[in-house]
Formats: structure tokens, C-alpha cells, sequence
């Protein structure tokens, strides 16, 4: 499953930890700022073979049923996805 | 207590085996090899019961110990030299993520040229990795150190990790008669290490993750805080450790003779032995000199330093280590400490004892004479010329 953000990010002294540890499930902030192109999946194309979700270097491509689903929350846009996908059932579409 | 004949590395073994450490990971260097060495005879023959972790670099070695810490055991670890710098990377790592690691780092000199002997150059520069740093003088201070160091490191005040570094050879090679404590002594003293930064499947957390512009600079400065709350933690440790082993230390530093001392040398771990007698010797002379020597680099003794030397003419740092291109580091601290407190003498830098180079009694004399003239000056120990103030 993707992992949820939290609604409340903190940034007040006492709400910041004093280790960078917090109650599994959360994360600090997102972080996809950078990413110039984004992996769009086609499902008709998708065979379910999880070779992505192995190959992605951030771990954001879960699985969704039986085909896999990519978190643009942490998606860096780098593209290994779309070269691993054997049936070529991702495209790189320009961030706008 | 019993009495034992020991090296400072197996002094600090000694130290470590009471502390009783869950998880060893390390890879032998010299001079550090003898402590491990020594830790996995303790396991071996079941005195001591822990995981020792061999493992193929000092990267792996913290990371083991980063790892042990963040399910919470009380790790250990220890290397020297080449090892620390490969270590580099893991060590704010360490500290970032509040892991109160003990590391022993026998303090070894810096390739190139390649050199197996003791300075200072490698804890030195990784000062502003987050670690609070001590610099033992005897190897009573080390196994003393040994054990201290775990408390001073998981007090839930301070939460960072902690290296002690041994002059090596000189200090982790050579033999003295010790007092070592029995388990029980050592059991009263320190406390089992509780922690709630921990991997835990009753209370899962997620550790060590990233924290963007926003937070970072909180972070920070709650680590810095985390190192400067151990001031007040030393002294805490100190206290009960003199009342359980009858053992008094003095904090971030220890003044010799300061008190009405015209010229003072500011000095770190085993040459302070040497800078005392040259003191007492000098003192009979009726000369009023004296030694303070810096314990702890971090946290730094700011205070103490002001204290010690605010009555005095002038002072010397002498310092196995050079920041290339500008001067010891030490004598850049303590200029910092004595320039906050408002205190304008002239402070001279002595760099000595580079690649176990040694420093000898008349060089020290020869520190002390040149005090009296009055004059700030970066120097290193026998070399001549203009080049190197003279």
C-alpha cells in the first residue's frame, strides 16, 4: 500500500522530535519537487509482473489489485521504471 | 576492585566488558586492534556475553553499531586513523539520529605518508561530526572512560554518541597497573540502557528519515543542545563514579598548579603526564607555571578554559594536529574560548608529535621559556626558520 502523509506537519520546536524518529506510517514531508517528467502507467497494457515495483530505486510503485500504481508523492521522475516494463506499459509525460 | 597489569587498549577492554555492550562490531587496525581483540577473548571464553559482529570495513563496523543501537542495545565499537575517516560518513549519521554509540578510537596519524603512530589528526578532524569527544591520559583514565562513557552518552538528556580516543601507542601500547572494578561495582553504576528511539513491534516508529528546510535546522539544534546538556551529565557521572569507586575526575578539564600561574599549557591526553613533571620541575625552580589539560573536546570547555588561564601572562596549546593552512586546531578552539570570555594574552600554538614524532621534557621547557616573551606565535616543534615563527 502507499504509505500515508500525515495532515499535520510539524515545525514548531516542541512538535519536532529530538531524534529523527516517529510513529511508523508517517512521513516528514514529501518530496518529488525536482521531478522534470512523471512514469504514467497504462493498465491495459500492465501484466502485473512487478518488475517496477523490484526496480524502483525510491520504492514509491505499489501494488494496486493486481496491477501496481506509482506515488507522485515520492516519484524522483527518473525513469528506470519505464526501461525495466518489458510490455512498455509506462511513458515519461512532461511535468507541466 | 582488583589490581592488573594492562595496556590502555585492554584497559578499555576491561572498561567495555563492565559495561556490558549487547552488540561488538568492528575491523582491527592498528593500534586499535588489541581492544577487540581483546573483547572477543572476553566473549569467547563466555565473560562477556554479547554479539560480536566481524565485519569487512570500519563503514560496516558503525553501520552494524547504528543498526544494534536503533533496536535498541547497547553498542560498541572501535578503530583508529584511516578507519575513523572511512567510518566518516556514519558518523553524523550516529549523531543525527541520537544513537549513544561508544567508540574507542586509538588516535593514530593520516596518510600520506603513510604513518602507523600516534596524533591526533583523525578524531581532530571530524570534531563537528556530532560525537562528544574525550581524550584519556592513562590507561586508568580509559577504563574509567570505558565505562563513564556509556552513561554520559545514553543519559536521555544527551542521547549522542561518544568516542573516547587513546594516543596511540604510546597510550593503547604501553602497560600500567590498573584498578579494575568488580561487575557488581560496575553494575550499581551504570544502568541498563533504556531507550523509546528504537525499532520496537509493540510501538512502531520509522527511524531516521529526512526532514526538508523546514525542520532541519530544529533538528540541529536539538543535537547541539543534546551535546552541550552533556556538561551537566559528566559531572553527574563523575560524582556517582567517585561514589561507587572511590575514583574522583575533574570534568571537561583538569587544571594543574593554574591557580597562580604566570604561563600556562594548554594540552590533550598522554603528553599531559609529561607537561605535569616538567611543571612540578619548573616549580621547584620557583617558576609558576602550570598544565591544563582538555578532557573533552565536545562538549567544549569554554568556561573552564577562561577560568583556568584568566590570571595568566600568556599560554601555549600544544596539539598533535595541523589544519593545513591555518593552524591547530585546538589553539582555534581555545582562541575562541578566551576571546568570548574577553581575555587578550598572547596564545602560542605548539604542533608536536606528528606521526609519533616524540615530545620531549626540554622542548616542553623550551614551550615555557619561550612564553615569557610574550608574543603570539604558530610553531611546529623542531623545525627552524621563518616560515615557522621564528
Amino acid at each position: 500500500m502507499k504509505p500515508y502523509l500525515r495532515e499535520f506537519v510539524p515545525t514548531a520546536f516542541e512538535d519536532i522530535p529530538d531524534a529523527t524518529a516517529y510513529e511508523a506510517g508517517y512521513l516528514v514531508t514529501k518530496n518529488a519537487g525536482w521531478r522534470n517528467v512523471r512514469p504514467v502507467i497504462d493498465s491495459k497494457k500492465c501484466v502485473g509482473c512487478l518488475n517496477c515495483y523490484l526496480y524502483c530505486p525510491d520504492g514509491v510503485i505499489y501494488r494496486e489489485g493486481n496491477k501496481v500504481a506509482i506515488d507522485y508523492d515520492f516519484c524522483k521522475g527518473c525513469g528506470i521504471c519505464r526501461k525495466i516494463c518489458k510490455p512498455g506499459a509506462i511513458e515519461m509525460e512532461a511535468e507541466k | 576492585m582488583a589490581k592488573a597489569f594492562l595496556s590502555g587498549n585492554e584497559a578499555f577492554a576491561y572498561g567495555v566488558r563492565l559495561a556490558r555492550p549487547q552488540v561488538i562490531s568492528a575491523y582491527p587496525i592498528t593500534p586499535q586492534t588489541i581492544v577487540v581483540e581483546k573483547l572477543s577473548e572476553f566473549i569467547e571464553d563466555g565473560s562477556l556475553k554479547a554479539e560480536f559482529i566481524h565485519v569487512e570495513s570500519e563503514h560496516s563496523a558503525l553501520s552494524c553499531a547504528i543498526g544494534a543501537s536503533s533496536v535498541g542495545a547497547r553498542a560498541f565499537t572501535a578503530t583508529s586513523s584511516q578507519g575513523l575517516l572511512y567510518m566518516a560518513e556514519c558518523l553524523p549519521y550516529a549523531a543525527g539520529g541520537r544513537f549513544p554509540i561508544v567508540m574507542m578510537n586509538a588516535n593514530r596519524s593520516t596518510a600520506l605518508p603513510w604513518n602507523i603512530y600516534g596524533d591526533q589528526r583523525d578524531s581532530l578532524s571530524q570534531l563537528d561530526s556530532g560525537w562528544i569527544q574525550a581524550y584519556a591520559e592513562n590507561a586508568q583514565e580509559a577504563l574509567d572512560l570505558a565505562l563513564m562513557s556509556f552513561y554520559i552518552a545514553e543519559h536521555k538528556n544527551v542521547s549522542t554518541p561518544y568516542m573516547a580516543n587513546l594516543d596511540g601507542f604510546v597510550l593503547t601500547h604501553t602497560y600500567e597497573v590498573v584498578d579494575v572494578p568488580t561487575a557488581e561495582q560496575a553494575d550499581a553504576f551504570l544502568p541498563k540502557y533504556a531507550t523509546e528511539n528504537k525499532l520496537d513491534l509493540q510501538n512502531p516508529r520509522n527511524l531516521a528519515f529526512s526532514a526538508g528546510p523546514d525542520s532541519n535546522t530544529i533538528f540541529k539544534y536539538k543535537e547541539h543542545v543534546g551535546i552541550l546538556n552533556a556538561k551537566s551529565v559528566i559531572q553527574e557521572a563523575e560524582d556517582r563514579f567517585e561514589t561507587i569507586f572511590g575514583r574522583r575526575y575533574s570534568g571537561l578539564t583538569e587544571s594543574y598548579r593554574t591557580e597562580d600561574a604566570d604561563y600556562i599549557i594548554i594540552t590533550l591526553g598522554s603528553i599531559a603526564g609529561l607537561v605535569r613533571e616538567v611543571v612540578d620541575a619548573l616549580r621547584l625552580e620557583g617558576r609558576r607555571v602550570g598544565l591544563l589539560r582538555l578532557r573533552y573536546l565536545r562538549p567544549f570547555p569554554n568556561e573552564e578554559i577562561a577560568n583556568a588561564v584568566k590570571n595568566a601572562k600568556a599560554v601555549a596549546v600544544l596539539e598533535k594536529d595541523i589544519s593545513f593552512g591555518n593552524e591547530g586546531t585546538v589553539y582555534t578552539n581555545v582562541n575562541s574560548a578566551m576571546q568570548k570570555a574577553g581575555i587578550n594574552i598572547p596564545n602560542s600554538n605548539y604542533i608536536g608529535g606528528l606521526g609519533g614524532k616524540n615530545i620531549s621534557s626540554e622542548e616542553i621547557k623550551g614551550i615555557f621559556d619561550e612564553l615569557k616573551s610574550q608574543k603570539s606565535a604558530v610553531r611546529f616543534l623542531g623545525i627552524g626558520g621563518e616560515a615557522n615563527g621564528g
